[in-house]
């Protein structure tokens, strides 16, 4: 006899392709936010999953901070080639040069805050109306708080105290001219549940994931990878580790983990033993208690 | 195969929920260093003695200034045998539509009683917002036994007095536990102050309480979401119809009939991705193709002809009303009702349900927030519906103001 449920992968599964696809039903012009990262690449192969046969009837948006990894860069134009997918990139440069956003200066100047700006530009030059993102509601205690569909005001806002209450899987996606949604399909996933997903169903990741041989400085606690964009202070010296990234954020705020997972197998089993959260390397949360709630309100992913 | 078990909590500051939680997700290695060092830190800087875990579930600003939880926080663990997701909700400000909003996707909801205190208004109250969302099962919690001596027989009163209590709610599976969620007796591992106790803990309990039946897999429904036509060279004439199956089992070859059209035809595949699937059945997302051509767009449902939904335009149905204003008769709204949006207006109500002593309030012309009431609505087009009791999908609706957009209520179909 047959058994009527489903693995836990499998209902998180269909729970995310019923979403993605409840925003191309109610909104007019939905686009997905890409990273780079290990969600919003589950992200998309989720979406190419929902309308399969079909392509996936929305672009990726790239938001280009200039400080991507390289290997991000080429995972992405592999990625969008291979789903045969529209690329919408907005240029955090860009908006540096046009006077709207200021780069930061000092040692931990990064250009993470600034994406808001040139994310909320992207939104409104191309008129979206639903951005999906890969955020987990475990991620972070301010996402603990997030929506499914979450409303943002006419100024890319979100109002954490004042949002929809969301029942059963009715998603109310109904907004006033000018507003737009984020949308976070995956809210529901835990990062050893994408780690799983992107096992069973043989998603390729960018070669970051793995086990590699780099050269790092250590500040705060964190290993940071040698580039461009990263000040040395005086005392710091460059050295070789073999490490991995268990996030991909912008280069000179994503901190490595020293490990010698080289396969998606070792990697489950190091995430299993983890005592700390993936977020725990990235200085961009450690700046305030609330850093994440506080970027959020002004309309950061 | 590891499972998804969704459950609910609720409670007020000092019965022991956020201890609890914490202990779960402490116990089951769910908290990693770095949060608990963040909670440590907070903790110090306050200026308390202990470790308080409820911040770690308190995420605002606003919520760790005042102390309180102001909405619905989801936490995940898991164990060698199942995920879990808690909807952890407060108990204090606005406690119905958070309770309601988290009740409505759990399969379980734990239920936590003093035991120095017994059963107390928040315990009808939570145990009957339970039953009103047609939570499957419902786990009680007997906590803080470490303050009553481990006492059996103080344990033995409160069930005694639940059960008398909730003979009159619609919850069939319910058992009970003696639990101290700080000293952790009974949550994860065994107590031994308690051996009058013989049966499991907490963490046993939700490892295996049977949810395999908690979907409907009898009435067939498949309220279609969007239609895939990818216009392509390669799939010219592909013409699939997605969705999520809200209820029974669906079979490439089956005879089934379309709503509100009433169009018969067979399934021709059923698919998704590359991956052909045999049996559909809740709550599967998957694409279907059908034998004919007939016109079907999102909000149809695909059902079997010999078990139908109702097809009707009066609804009854228990509401919860959300909004700070109040609604009266008349009122005009967006119905939403699985994946079909239409207008409706509140032509009655009927009663109006004390929640803590479950009388009904007759002659009321008014509803404010966190009342439930039962009430008649009419629809500008047929809906097809079921009732909420047989299934918790197709028997579900949501009324949006037209006006601000905002969810102001959810209705459970009677």
């Amino acid at each position: 006899m047959s058994q009527y449920y489903l693995s836990h992968l499998k209902e998180l599964e269909a729970e995310a392709i019923y979403v993605i696809r409840e925003v191309v039903a109610q909104f007019e012009k939905p686009a997905l936010l890409f990273s780079g990262g290990k969600d919003s690449i589950v992200l998309a192969y989720l979406s190419r999953k929902a309308f399969y046969p079909a392509r996936i009837p929305f672009p990726l948006v790239h938001i280009d901070t200039g400080h991507n990894f390289p290997e991000t860069m080429e995972y992405r134009d592999w990625l969008v080639n291979e789903l045969g997918v529209q690329l919408v990139v907005g240029s955090v440069q860009e908006s540096i040069d046009t006077g709207r956003a200021k780069e930061e200066t000092g040692y931990n100047a990064s250009r993470n805050a600034l994406q808001t700006v040139t994310l909320l530009d992207t939104i409104e030059k191309h008129k979206f109306d639903a951005a999906m993102g890969g955020a987990r509601r475990d991620e972070e205690k301010a996402r603990a708080k997030e929506r499914f569909f979450s409303h943002r005001d006419e100024f890319g806002q979100w109002d954490p105290k004042n949002q929809r209450p969301e029942l059963w899987n009715i998603f109310n996606g109904k907004k006033h001219m000018g507003e737009h949604f984020r949308v976070f399909p995956i809210s529901n996933w835990t990062e050893m549940d994408v780690w799983q997903y992107i096992y069973t169903e043989n998603i390729p990741i960018p070669k970051l994931y793995f086990s590699h041989e780099r050269e790092v400085i250590e500040r705060d606690g964190a290993l940071l990878s040698t580039s461009p964009w990263l000040k040395l202070k005086p005392n710091e010296v460059p050295v070789k580790k073999v490490v991995r990234f268990r996030t991909c954020g912008d280069m000179p705020i994503t901190g490595a983990v020293e490990s010698t997972a080289d396969t998606l197998e070792k990697i489950i089993e190091e995430v299993a033993a983890s005592r700390k959260t993936e977020r725990g390397t990235r200085a961009d949360d450690k700046r305030t208690e609330t850093a994440m709630e506080d970027r959020k309100k002004q309309g950061y992913f | 195969m590891n499972q998804l078990l969704r459950f609910t909590t609720a409670g007020s500051v000092d019965d022991g929920k956020s201890t609890l939680i914490g202990r779960l997700l402490y116990d089951s290695k769910s908290i990693f260093e770095d949060q608990l060092e963040a909670v440590e830190a907070s903790s110090a800087k306050k200026g308390f003695d202990y470790v308080d875990l409820s911040l770690l579930t308190d995420g605002l600003k606003s919520e760790r200034e005042q102390g309180i939880t102001i909405d619905v926080a989801y936490r995940y663990f898991a164990t060698p045998k199942r995920k879990f997701i808690i909807a952890d909700t407060p108990g204090h400000i606005q406690y119905t539509r958070n309770m309601v909003t988290g009740a409505s996707t759990a399969n379980l909801a734990l239920i936590l009683i003093d035991a120095r205190k017994g059963l107390i208004e928040q315990t009808y109250r939570h145990s009957f917002i339970a039953s009103l969302l047609k939570i499957p099962h419902v786990i009680v919690c007997v906590n803080k036994m470490d303050l009553v001596n481990y006492d059996e027989q103080v344990f033995d009163k409160i069930v005694e007095d639940y059960k008398g209590f909730s003979s009159k709610l619609e919850v069939s599976d319910i058992q009970f536990v003696p639990i101290s969620a700080l000293l952790g007796d009974n949550v994860v591992n065994r107590s031994e102050k308690m051996n009058w106790y013989q049966g499991a803990t907490l963490l046993h309990m939700l490892e295996s309480v049977h949810i395999e039946s908690d979907y409907n897999h009898i009435d067939s429904r498949f309220p279609v979401q969007y239609v895939v036509r990818p216009q392509t060279r390669e799939h010219q004439d592909f013409r699939g119809y997605a969705g999520r199956v809200a209820g029974g089992i669906f079979r490439a070859g089956d005879d089934v009939l379309v709503l509100p059209s009433g169009f018969t035809t067979k399934i021709k595949s059923i698919q998704l991705g590359e991956e052909v699937i045999k049996e559909a059945f809740a709550p599967m997302s998957v694409v279907m193709t059908l034998d004919d051509e007939i016109d079907i767009s999102r909000g149809d449902v695909i059902c079997k002809p010999n078990n139908q939904p109702l097809v009707e335009q009066d609804i009854d149905m228990m509401l919860c009303w959300m909004n700070q204003r109040p609604v009266s008769f008349n009122s005009k709204f967006y119905v939403r009702h699985t994946t079909r949006e239409t207008r409706g207006i509140l032509k009655e109500i009927q009663y109006k349900l004390d929640i803590n002593s479950l009388q009904r309030i007759e002659g009321v012309d008014q509803l404010t927030m966190n009342d439930i009431a039962r009430v008649k609505i009419r629809t500008a087009q047929p809906l097809p519906f079921d009732s909420y009791r047989k299934n918790r999908i197709t028997g579900s609706v949501i009324l949006v103001d037209e006006g601000t957009n905002e969810t102001v209520a959810a209705g459970m179909i009677v």
